[in-house]
Parts: C-alpha cells; sequence; structure tokens
C-alpha cells in the first residue's frame, strides 16, 4: 500500500551499462574539467596524507634530538601543505560543482526542449505532476550523482589507497595490524547502509502517508466535520504518526549503533598499535614518530569507506532518476514535420476537410469526461470503419466541408459534438485516423507545423493567460511584435479601455492566470493576443460563458465581427447571437454534420439548430432576468 | 524558548536529563583516551615492558566499549524525545485544525498548512533533537577538555582556545550567508518549476502560436540564472569545508610547533605532546558542531513561531458553554431574517423560510445566488451574520455541534471522498461497520451496479491508489454516504449535476420513500429534480424573489417558468435522431 505513484517509488539497480553510458555522454563535453578535477583531488588527498607524516618527522628528527628550529620549520611547511591542501580542495569543490550544473543545466534544456517538440496528446495522457517531477526533480538526482558520486568516488579511493600506502612505507608490520580492523569496518558500514537505507524507505513511506492523509483531511475538512468524524481521523492520523515514529526511532537505533562502533573500532586499532608498536619501539625496531604517525593514519581511512558506501545509495537513486529521463527523451515525436515541408509563405486561407474520421487516444483516466456525457458511443456502428485500437471512440465520422479563402464559418453543436476536434485537427495538435485535413488544397501534414501555425491564430475558450505583464501576453514571445503593435490590437478588440485603467496599464502583472481579470476581459486579451500575430486563418472556440456582463459581451461580439473581416474565419460557437451574420453554418451532431447553411435557411429548417437557437434564446431570457445578480461573486453561493 | 515549546520539553524532562547525564559521563570518558594514550607513550619513551603496553591498549578498548554504550543511550533518549516531541506536536497540530471552521479552509491555502506541518515541524524537531544534543555534548566536552589541558601546559591550553572556536564562528557566520544565497537559489527554482508549469498546462496556446523556440528561450534564461545563484551558494558554501579544516589543521601546526619545542625544552613529556594531538581531535568535531546548532535554533524558533501562528487560531464555531443535546431531532428547520455577509459582501440577505418537519424543500437559482450558503448554515459549517436557524425551534449554535451534524446527512456540492475502500467511505459517517446500512445505501444511491463492476466490489479503493471514479460515480457514492447514516434531514446541494436525468429520477423516487418521514432539503439546476418539493425557493442575489409549489411557479410565469422552457427544450435536443444532411 504505497502512496507513491509506483513509477516514481521504484528502485533498481545501483549501476547500469547502458543508462551510465548515455549520462556520460553530458559529461563529455566537460572532459577537461573532469580531469582538472581529479587531479586537483588527487593533490588534495596528498594534501590530507601530509599530516602525519610532518608528525613523524618532527618527532624522530627534531624533538626527540632537541632542535627547536627544526622543529618550527617543519611547523611552517605543515602549515604551507595546509593552505595548499585547503586552495586545491576548494577549487576542485568548485569545479566539481560548476561541471555538475552545467551538466544539469544540459540535461534539463534537452528535455524541455524535447517536450517542446511533443505531440499534444502527450500532454493529454500525462499528468503535469508527474512532468514536472522529471524536470525537476530527477534531474536534480542526476546532479548529485554527478558532483558527489562520480568524481569523488576518485578521490576515496586515492585517499584509501595512500592511507594503505603510507603505512606500509612506515611499517608493514604496524600497517598489517592498522589495518586488521578494516574488514571489521566494511561490515559494519555494509550493515549500517544496509539498514539505513531500509529505514529512510520506511521513513519516506510513511511520511508520505502522514502527508497523504493530513492533505485529505485539510482538503475535506467540512466533510469531516459534517460527518462527525473528528475523534475517529485523529486516532487514525495518531496511528500513522506513531508508525512513523517507530520508523524513526527504528532509524536512530541503528545511528546510535553504529556511530559510536567507529569510535570503538578505531580505538581497537590505536590499541593494537600501542601494545604491539609500543613494545617494537621499545626494542628500537621501529621509532616512536613512526608509531604516532601510524595511529594518526590509521584515523584518517575511516572517513572513505564510510564515504564510498553511501555512493551507493545515490548511484542507485541516479540510475531510477536517469531511466526516467530517458523515457521521456524517448518519447517520440508523434506529429512530426515532414522532410521536405511544401513552403507556406503566404496563405489564401482556403480549408477542407475530406472524410475526416477521428478518434482521441484514451487517456486512461475516465474522470477528465466529468460532467459532460459524450455524445459518440464506443461501439461502431454499421458502415463505421473499425475504432483504432486504443481510442475513446469515434469523436468525427466522416465529416467533409469546404471553407473558401475570406469566407466566415461557424460551426455550431451541442456539447459533445465533436467541434473541438475540428481545431485541433486544423492546428495539427493531433492527426485524424482517416481523411484528410487541407489548408489551400495541400495536406496540413506536408506542412512543417510552425509554418501552418504560424498563419492560424487561435482564441480558445478558456483564455490561458501566462504569468507576465498584459503586454507580454498578447505579443507572447513574439519578438517582432512592438508595444505600438499591441496597443493597435488590443484598441481594435476594444480591450484598451479597460486595460488602460489597471493600475499599470499594459505593464499590469499577471497574477494566478489572470484571476483578478473577468471571464470577458480574458476574453477581449486573447482576442488581441490573435489579431497581433496577424493570422490568415482565424479559429474561435467561443463557448458561452455565463459570467460575462452585457456590456462586454457586446464588445466581444463587435471584437469579433472586427477581426473576422478579410480572413478566412471558423467560428465554433456556442453564442448563437455571435454567428448570425457569417456567410455559412455547419450543425455538428454527435460527429456529423447534419444541416449547412445560412441562420435564415437554418431555421427555417426547423431542424437541430433551430431547436440549438431557442434554446439560446431561452438561456437569454433566464440569463436576462437574473442580469442584475453580480457574476462571479466569492464565497458560498449556490 | 516559546512557553509552548518550553511545555513541550518538559514532558519528555526525564528523557532530556538522563540523555544529558549519560552523554557527559561519555565526554569525560572520551577525555581519558588522550591521557591513556600519552600514559603509553610515555612509557614507551621509559622502555616499559609489553604487559604494561597490553594494559594501557586494554583499558583504551575498554573505554571505548563503555563510551559506545554511553553514546547509544544518549542517542536514543534525546533523538527519541525529540521525535517523541515532533509526533505531539504533529498530532496537536492535527487536532487543532479538526476544531477550526471550515472557512478558515477556504482562506488559508492547504499548501501553506502543509508547508507548516511538514517542513516547520521538520525544523522544530532538529532544534530539540540533534540540536540540544550537541550543545549539551559540546560544552561538558570542551569544559572538561580545557580542565586536563589547563592541568598540562596553560600557554598551548591559550593557543588552542583561542584558534578553535574560530572553527565554530567560521559555521556561525557563513551558515546563514549560505541559507540566505540558498534560499535565493531555490526562489529561482520556484521560477524555473513555475515557468514549465505553465508551459505544460499551457502547451495548446504554445503550440497554436509557434511559441516553441521563445519558450525554450525563457526557460534556459531561467535556467541560467538558476545555475548562477548556484553557483553563488556553492562559492560560500565551498569555503566552509576547507576553511574549518584549515582551522583545525592551524591548531595541529600550532600545536606541532610550540608543542614540539616545550617538549624540547623540556616543559612536557612527548606522552603530553601526544595528549594534546587527542585532545584537538576529540574537540574538532563538537567545534564544527556548535556552529551549526546555532543554526539550527535560529530556524527551529522561527518554525516554532510559524506553527503557533496556526495553534493561536481559534475555533469560530463551537459548541456553546451549556450545549443542548438533540438525541433525536423532529426536523422542523426555520430561517429567521438571515443575513450572511462575506469581506463585506452580502452572499445572504434577509431571508426567512420555514420547513415544517418531513416536508421537503427545493431551492433553485443562478449561480452565486446564495443556495449553498443557506444550506451550508444548517449544520453549522457557517454562522449567520444576522438572524438565526431554528432546528426544532431552537436556535442551532444552542445544541451540541456533534448532535446537530449526526442529525443531518449532506451532500456538498463537491462530493469530496477520501482514499479509502468504497465501503469505508459509504460507512463514514456512522459510528461502527455496519454493513446493512451500507449496501442499503448503495442501492438506493444507484451505487450498487457499478459496485458490481469494480474489481473488489466495496474494498475497491478510491483515489490514486485504486479506481478513478467518474464524476457522477463520485456523487452518488457521496449520496450513498449522506443516507447511509439515516439522517432526519437531509441536505443534497447541487448532488446530481453530473448524474444522468434518468439515473437521478431513479434515485430520487427510491430517496422519497426512505425519505418520507424526514426533511429534506435540495438544490439542483434541473426542474425535474425540484418539481415534485413541498415547497420551491428561487434565489437571487442572496434573496428569495420567488416561493410556491412547481404549479404556482409556474403560473407566475418568472425566473422559475424560464428555466422550466429552457430546460424542455434541451431535452428535446438530447433526443434528437441524427439526420445525416
Amino acid at each position: 500500500m504505497s502512496v507513491l505513484p509506483p513509477e516514481d517509488d521504484i528502485l533498481g539497480r545501483a549501476y547500469d551499462a547502458r543508462l551510465m553510458r548515455r549520462l556520460l555522454r553530458y559529461v563529455r563535453p566537460y572532459r577537461a574539467a573532469v580531469a582538472g578535477s581529479v587531479v586537483l583531488l588527487l593533490l588534495a588527498a596528498a594534501a590530507d596524507l601530509a599530516g602525519p607524516y610532518f608528525v613523524k618527522v618532527a618527532i624522530d628528527r627534531h624533538i626527540r634530538v632537541g632542535d627547536f628550529a627544526g622543529v618550527a620549520r617543519v611547523a611552517a611547511l605543515y602549515l604551507a601543505t595546509l593552505a595548499l591542501g585547503a586552495g586545491v580542495r576548494y577549487a576542485q569543490n568548485y569545479i566539481t560543482q560548476v561541471l555538475g550544473q552545467r551538466v544539469m543545466y544540459d540535461l534539463r534544456m534537452d528535455l524541455f526542449a524535447h517536450m517542446q517538440q511533443l505531440a499534444v496528446a502527450f500532454y493529454a495522457r500525462h499528468p503535469v505532476g508527474r512532468l514536472m517531477t522529471r524536470i525537476t526533480n530527477d534531474v536534480d538526482t542526476l546532479y548529485e550523482m554527478v558532483t558527489s558520486g562520480v568524481v569523488t568516488v576518485f578521490g576515496d579511493v586515492f585517499l584509501l589507497a595512500g592511507v594503505v600506502a603510507a603505512l606500509v612505507w612506515l611499517d608493514w608490520r604496524l600497517a598489517l595490524l592498522a589495518l586488521s580492523v578494516v574488514p571489521a569496518l566494511v561490515a559494519v558500514t555494509g550493515w549500517f547502509q544496509a539498514r539505513s537505507r531500509e529505514s529512510y524507505r520506511a521513513i519516506r513511506v510513511r511520511i508520505a502517508r502522514i502527508n497523504a492523509y493530513l492533505n485529505e483531511n485539510i482538503t475535506g475538512m467540512a466533510v469531516v466535520q459534517l460527518f462527525n468524524r473528528e475523534r475517529r481521523n485523529f486516532l487514525r492520523f495518531d496511528q500513522l504518526n506513531r508508525d512513523h515514529l517507530a520508523a524513526h526511532l527504528q532509524a536512530h537505533r541503528t545511528f546510535a549503533l553504529f556511530f559510536p562502533s567507529v569510535g570503538f573500532l578505531g580505538a581497537v586499532a590505536t590499541g593494537l598499535l600501542l601494545w604491539y608498536g609500543g613494545g617494537q619501539v621499545v626494542q628500537q625496531a621501529v621509532t616512536l614518530g613512526v608509531l604516532v604517525a601510524a595511529m594518526q593514519y590509521t584515523e584518517r581511512f575511516f572517513r572513505p569507506i564510510q564515504d564510498l558506501a553511501e555512493k551507493y545509495n545515490i548511484l542507485q537513486a541516479a540510475m531510477a532518476s536517469s531511466e526516467r529521463i530517458f523515457r521521456v527523451l524517448d518519447e517520440p515525436v508523434t506529429v512530426q514535420d515532414p522532410p521536405d515541408p511544401v513552403p507556406l509563405s503566404r496563405v489564401r486561407g482556403e480549408v477542407e476537410f475530406r472524410n475526416v474520421w477521428f478518434a482521441y487516444p484514451a487517456t486512461g483516466s475516465p474522470d477528465s469526461a466529468g460532467s459532460s456525457p459524450r455524445a459518440a458511443p464506443a461501439r461502431p456502428a454499421d458502415g463505421e470503419p473499425p475504432l483504432p485500437p486504443g481510442t475513446d471512440g469515434w469523436v468525427l465520422r466522416g465529416v467533409s466541408f469546404r471553407i473558401r479563402p475570406g469566407e466566415s464559418v461557424a460551426v455550431v453543436g451541442h456539447t459533445g459534438a465533436g467541434k473541438t476536434s475540428i481545431i485541433n485537427l486544423l492546428l495539427r495538435f493531433y492527426d485524424p485516423q482517416h481523411g484528410q485535413v487541407l489548408v489551400d488544397g495541400v495536406d496540413v501534414r506536408r506542412y512543417a507545423q510552425r509554418d501552418l501555425r504560424r498563419h492560424v491564430g487561435l482564441v480558445l475558450q478558456d483564455v490561458f493567460l501566462f504569468s507576465g505583464t498584459i503586454a507580454s501576453n498578447i505579443r507572447l514571445g513574439t519578438p517582432e511584435i512592438d508595444d505600438e503593435r499591441v496597443r493597435r490590437a488590443a484598441e481594435f478588440v476594444n480591450a484598451h479601455r479597460f486595460i488602460e485603467r489597471l493600475p499599470f496599464g499594459y505593464a499590469t502583472p499577471v497574477v494566478e492566470r489572470g484571476a483578478t481579470l473577468s471571464a470577458g476581459q480574458r476574453q477581449l486579451i486573447a482576442f488581441a493576443r490573435a489579431l497581433c500575430h496577424n493570422p490568415d486563418i482565424l479559429l474561435v472556440l467561443d463557448e458561452a460563458t455565463s459570467s460575462v456582463d452585457t456590456e462586454t459581451e457586446l464588445m466581444i461580439q463587435e471584437a469579433l465581427r472586427r477581426i473576422r473581416a478579410g480572413r478566412t474565419s471558423i467560428i465554433i460557437a456556442h453564442r448563437l447571437s455571435t454567428i448570425q451574420d457569417v456567410d455559412r453554418i455547419l450543425v455538428l451532431h454527435k460527429g456529423r454534420i447534419v444541416e449547412e447553411g445560412t441562420h435564415r435557411e437554418l431555421l427555417a429548417r426547423g431542424g437541430i439548430y433551430t431547436k440549438l437557437y431557442q434554446l439560446q434564446y431561452r438561456d437569454q431570457e433566464v440569463l436576462g432576468a437574473a442580469g442584475d445578480s453580480p457574476a462571479g461573486r466569492r464565497g458560498a453561493g449556490g | 524558548m516559546s512557553p509552548r515549546l518550553w511545555s513541550y520539553l518538559r514532558r519528555h524532562a526525564r528523557s532530556y536529563v538522563t540523555g544529558f547525564l549519560v552523554g557527559s559521563l561519555a565526554s569525560v570518558l572520551l577525555m581519558l583516551d588522550p591521557l591513556l594514550l600519552r600514559l603509553g607513550v610515555d612509557a614507551i619513551a621509559a622502555g616499559a615492558g609489553g604487559k604494561v603496553l597490553a594494559r594501557y591498549a586494554a583499558a583504551l578498548v575498554g573505554l571505548h566499549l563503555v563510551v559506545w554504550v554511553l553514546r547509544y543511550l544518549w542517542r536514543m533518549q534525546i533523538l527519541g524525545a525529540s521525535r517523541r516531541i515532533e509526533a505531539e506536536i504533529r498530532n496537536d497540530f492535527f487536532a487543532h485544525l479538526q476544531r477550526l471552521h471550515p472557512g478558515f479552509f477556504q482562506h488559508t491555502r492547504t499548501g501553506d498548512l502543509m508547508t507548516r506541518a511538514v517542513s516547520d515541524l521538520s525544523a522544530v524537531q532538529r532544534f530539540v533533537g540533534p540540536g540540544l544534543m550537541h550543545v549539551s555534548n559540546t560544552v561538558v566536552l570542551a569544559a572538561v577538555a580545557v580542565g586536563f589541558m589547563l592541568s598540562i601546559d596553560v600557554r598551548l591550553t591559550v593557543y588552542l582556545m583561542v584558534i578553535l572556536p574560530l572553527v565554530s564562528l567560521t559555521f556561525a557566520v557563513l551558515g546563514p550567508l549560505i541559507h540566505r544565497r540558498y534560499e535565493a537559489a531555490q526562489e529561482q527554482f520556484s521560477r524555473l518549476s513555475a515557468r514549465a508549469q505553465e508551459n505544460f498546462s499551457g502547451i495548446r496556446v504554445v503550440k497554436a502560436f509557434a511559441q516553441e523556440p521563445y519558450e525554450i528561450q525563457a526557460f534556459a534564461d531561467l535556467n541560467r540564472e538558476y545555475i548562477r545563484r548556484n553557483l553563488a551558494v556553492i562559492k560560500t558554501e565551498g569555503v566552509l569545508w576547507p576553511l574549518m579544516s584549515f582551522l583545525l589543521g592551524l591548531a595541529a601546526v600550532v600545536l606541532l610547533w610550540q608543542g614540539g619545542q616545550a617538549v624540547v625544552a623540556g616543559r612536557i613529556t612527548l606522552g603530553q605532546f601526544v595528549q594534546f594531538v587527542g585532545y584537538l581531535a576529540q574537540l574538532s568535531w563538537p567545534m564544527v558542531a556548535l556552529g551549526w546548532v546555532v543554526n539550527l535554533m535560529q530556524r527551529g524558533s522561527a518554525s516554532m513561531a510559524r506553527l503557533e501562528e496556526i495553534l493561536r487560531q481559534r475555533p469560530r464555531i463551537a459548541d456553546p458553554p451549556d450545549a443542548r443535546p438533540l438525541p433525536a431531532a423532529r426536523g422542523e428547520i426555520e430561517f429567521r431574517r438571515v443575513t450572511v455577509v462575506f469581506d463585506g459582501v452580502p452572499a445572504l440577505q434577509d431571508v426567512s423560510l420555514r420547513v415544517p418537519a418531513g416536508t421537503t424543500l427545493a431551492v433553485v437559482g443562478p449561480t452565486g445566488s446564495g443556495k449553498s450558503t443557506l444550506v451550508a448554515l444548517i449544520p453549522r459549517l457557517l454562522d449567520p451574520t444576522e438572524g438565526e436557524v431554528l432546528v426544532d425551534g431552537v436556535d442551532v449554535r444552542r445544541y451540541r455541534l456533534g448532535d446537530l451534524r449526526r442529525q443531518i446527512g449532506m451532500v456538498t456540492q463537491d462530493p469530496f471522498l477520501f482514499s479509502e475502500s468504497l465501503r469505508e467511505n459509504i460507512a463514514y459517517g456512522l459510528d461502527g461497520p455496519d454493513e446493512a446500512a451500507v449496501l442499503r445505501a448503495a442501492r438506493i444511491a444507484r451505487l450498487d451496479a457499478d459496485v458490481a463492476d469494480f474489481p473488489h466490489g466495496y474494498d475497491t479503493m478510491v483515489g490514486e491508489r485504486g479506481v478513478t471514479l467518474s464524476g457522477g460515480q463520485k456523487q452518488r457514492a457521496a449520496v450513498a454516504r449522506a443516507v447511509a447514516r439515516d439522517p432526519r434531514i437531509l441536505i443534497l446541494d447541487d448532488a446530481f449535476s453530473s448524474v444522468d436525468t434518468h439515473t437521478e429520477e431513479e434515485i430520487l423516487s427510491a430517496l422519497r420513500e426512505v425519505m418520507a418521514s424526514r426533511t429534506s432539503v435540495l438544490i439542483s439546476h434541473r426542474i425535474s429534480t425540484v418539481r415534485h418539493a413541498d415547497q420551491i425557493v428561487v434565489l437571487d442575489g442572496g434573496r428569495v424573489v420567488e416561493r410556491g409549489t412547481h404549479d404556482q411557479l409556474l403560473a407566475r410565469d418568472g425566473l422559475y417558468a424560464a428555466l422550466y422552457r429552457k430546460q424542455l427544450l434541451e431535452q428535446e435536443l438530447e433526443e434528437a435522431e441524427v439526420d445525416p444532411a
């Protein structure tokens, strides 16, 4: 019963050659830095090893013979070595960290740039939270591996080798004696690593459970209180809390046993040296300085052994993270540009759908459908092509229509009729399973996506505002659009007046996705945004928003009329009042075009359109009657 | 230290005192280690035999064995107590949140409460755990070591006592600087994450306007700045360890130089020199820890203050001093001139209504007209600003809160389910397991057929760890949860918005049987839901604008009648045949 999403909790092997090779590709550009870092590391370790040697020299050559000046000389040398060591260590650390930061930068950019190429379907399939983990935590884990994993392993190994070599060089018998505790040290450290890894895992899982439960109770506190669950939920929380406490106590026990045991083993080694080495000194087989130096060297191999054991955990986590990162990097770009795209510098604006059949890839989360019941049944009816595997059922069923350059066409239909899919296909967010979508007589799949989209302006129903300013939301990132153009566009769509009244005008920051702006104002900004980019084909998804006051509503309609002029426009509309003067109306019902004509013609037919129209009319009647209620008010209102 | 934290500590006084005593004893013993070494070295210099040396060696090992045991107890006592305090604070925090009124949670972001419960709490734990543990240890260790050192040589002691505090000082000074830079880097990291998150959420706009290159550029800029700030951290942090090890090394050099000359001059023995080197080694880590601990304490106190901000919040909805019990309500509800104001904006204005026991009230009206506010007053999720709400003729504020709510089954607009099994969710308001009640409620809510399709039936987990329920299934589960406790008053706040009309009709007729003698209040946008109610009120702008039965309201030809005609048409459209043109 893990609370963590399964994908994120898998820890596999600590070393995987394939993954490692791929990771090293990111380090390769910085070979020089790696080499420099390793050299400095060796120097730093050497400086570390020099200390006990100086002590030995001082004792044997100077102190024991009463050489005042000699002691000072050795001390000065020692000091110089220390200063050098500190400098080298700082430089080494800095180079390594810079290297790690660069690799992290590259990896994050690769990931982000790749994700920008992925089709909209990818984003429909993966929750944003999970994608965020890839680009944040997983990259950080690899950073840790680069900085404290790969490079410092060299340092630890060298330091260990150096200590052993120094001990043997001093006196091989003393070396053997000192190293006799190493097997015990390795065993204890191994035990500690395994135990602490287990404990950490238990703690992580249990704290996640506590936090999930706390989070859920905070979010659902009204329900908790309504159903008198305070006492019982508290007892449950207390239980989770106790489990977590138990895991921590277990971890503390492991630590409390381990840390002093290292000190104990050190004492054993020192004791052995004192007893045997002391005897040797007395027998004048070794000097006293050698003995003291041997004791000090012995202290120095405890740290690297513990460090090396820690590296195992880092490697394991890094392998799991890199596996997940590479899975995203390996995600195929499903909506791809053709190898030799048809150039598209000027668009006439002819749009055609030729017998288009389309079904969305299954997202695996039925909840997203939410309150809007899908009209289309999943079972294919007579004469329908078989449903492609892994899809949610036909949304468009053999849709064909043609729009002349400069013509304005409205697509209407009830919820779930498939209106939005028309936009998704025309912009190539998705490709249809059968049939073709053509712009200027050429299949959209033969254009480069950017070329195609540069000529198509989109106004979405739920206007997405980015953090930034009003101006930056109109301009987006397009550098050619200067302030003057932003302003002209805003004036054209009647947005200028309200923007001017904002505290900082066009420079007013947009916070929380524009929560401080009304729905109508957001819509006008979206119009200005589309207009600024001067599209040849305009797509407007304009579902009814109940929270728009009458004045803004009129402004939106006026803006829509203006920017439609002189360009091909497709308006996916719910508000029939906005589209009465378009050239043609297509009525989409359950994935098919069922009626087509002008507003008047369709009304005369008395079919689906007529019903939709009456529905709208009633809607407005109801809204009109309720018109004086302030819209979008905060609070617990119905 | 805040009085509240002090009271938690006092509760664990025994553990702390034991821990400090045991830890101090271990420190004193550790200080004997250099002494033994000195005796050994001096004995060697004097040409002593193997036996003597063996005795010193054995004493050294034995000493560390005892230290091992003492230090184990020391850590377990103090760190264990700190973890217990952490758990206690967490429990108190949770219990306190449960007492706060639902309005508090609308004004406070969940993320903010979570941060306090997670990060701040662990900062407090580090303060009362490792913080107190090391600070006491360092003081004792330093005192004992200085005592021993003074007994050997004053001058050498003075040298060490000048250099070693510099180590603590380094950490105490650089620590906050690093922390500040680290915070700046984290801030940039949040910006980077926010940018990515916005990009992923708004990917359609990004792609529709061909903004990918710009987005990549903007992300690169943020990324670069993040790296720059990280390097600023590294530049300072990188100084820390080399500088501290240099200072420790400096102490060793001074010792070698001055101590060596002292040996040469005959002021101290070679053994005493080795003893000094030993004290230096023993003191290194505690001196580093001392600087670290200063930071822990500063952060721990700030975090405790943030926790107390929440713990000090007074519950606005609570039992009155002499609360009346309400064992079984008849179910009469009355609103008397009720006005509710949120932040100066009225949500309900002067509403008076009476719902006789056993009847059904339906509430309709446009979004924001105050429907949910009205029904939230009955179980006291909210108290009115003016006027009163009565159940069985008594102001609800005079009842025992638990008793009042036990009489009510409510389905809120957001059908919040918990990540537990379906059975537990339905039985949420029951005092104990009652399989029959669960099954009956599921049947009434028309959830039984869905459950039969689930892999584990009623044991199926809801939410992330189990099945993802559709909006309609969630609402029906919430209805089952409300019905299962067999309430005297049933409140359905827009409980069927994601349920199709046909199923809704079935549930309502099943409910009508069960609720025959109970009082019901329903909010709905659908006329089909409310038409059978004994009494229908239309709210608009927080006021009752129409009231009556279905037929009366149709005859009035007002807001209600308009809504009715609209829905008839919608229904026709739903049923329209496909007629390809």
